[in-house]
């Protein structure tokens, strides 16, 4: 299951999709905003997707995890759109036989996301904006 | 024969450079606001490159030049350099990701 959306990202459906009979490992992770970068207070975050690679991109890595791993079922949501300090903006999940698996394959794909997906992060503070990581 | 081989060492663009095209290019994040608009068409040879277009880009739009990378996407897919685009491709502008 993987998706991009503009509404609040809702745990249960993942949570219930990833449960399956010969999963003994759930692992999740929630990007959530953070008030703060480089010590400098943030007040909110936009998310700009190019939709259709982003998904795309995402599937790619679904795909090696799961080549990789043990993967049984895998949940990826990505919010865009603006978001308020302590509302999640990614979450991952991951089903596997066993726990160690689970770690690996939600850590991978999580790291690689913010390597390759189009998917862009705007910071809001007091006194202006900036593109997260997009000059020198 | 020494001429005709001189000839064909020329990249096919050379040959093809008086049919123009424009291409549409997507632009997102910070691409989308150093450029005032979401999409842009460039003018380019029939067989131009991505190096083509973001060489014409970055003439246009000094400015492009400052990111930290610029990638370009074609149909949805990372392109290469030496990718060959044309009119009916889905080409975007890919800044430097910041997603997760």
């Amino acid at each position: 299951m993987i998706s991009i959306t503009s509404d609040p990202i809702d745990f249960g459906p993942a949570f219930t999709y990833l449960q399956t009979a010969e999963a003994g490992a759930l692992d999740f992770f929630f990007g959530v905003v953070r008030d703060n970068t480089n010590a400098k207070a943030v007040e909110h975050l936009e998310y700009e997707a190019y939709d259709a690679m982003a998904i795309s991109e995402m599937q790619k890595i679904a795909d090696e995890a799961t080549r990789r791993w043990q993967v049984l079922r895998y949940v990826i949501i990505h919010r865009k759109g603006e978001l308020r300090i302590g509302e999640v903006a990614v979450l991952i999940g991951v089903a596997t036989p066993h726990r160690a698996d689970a770690f690996d394959a939600c850590r991978y794909i999580i790291d690689t996301i913010k390597q390759t997906v189009p998917i862009w992060k705007k910071e809001f503070f007091s006194d202006g904006d900036m593109w997260v990581n997009a000059t020198p | 024969m020494y001429r005709k081989r001189t000839l064909l060492k020329l990249p096919v663009r050379y040959y093809l450079c008086a049919m123009n095209q424009s291409v549409s290019v997507l632009l997102f994040g910070i691409t989308r606001e150093l450029v005032g608009q979401s999409k842009l068409t460039c003018p380019l040879p029939a067989a131009a490159r991505v190096s083509d277009l973001l060489d014409a880009l970055k003439t246009q739009y000094p400015r492009l030049g400052d990111l930290k990378s610029l990638l370009v996407a074609v149909n949805n897919e990372y392109a290469e350099p030496d990718t060959r685009i044309t009119s009916t491709d889905e080409i975007a502008l890919i800044p430097p990701v910041s997603g997760g």
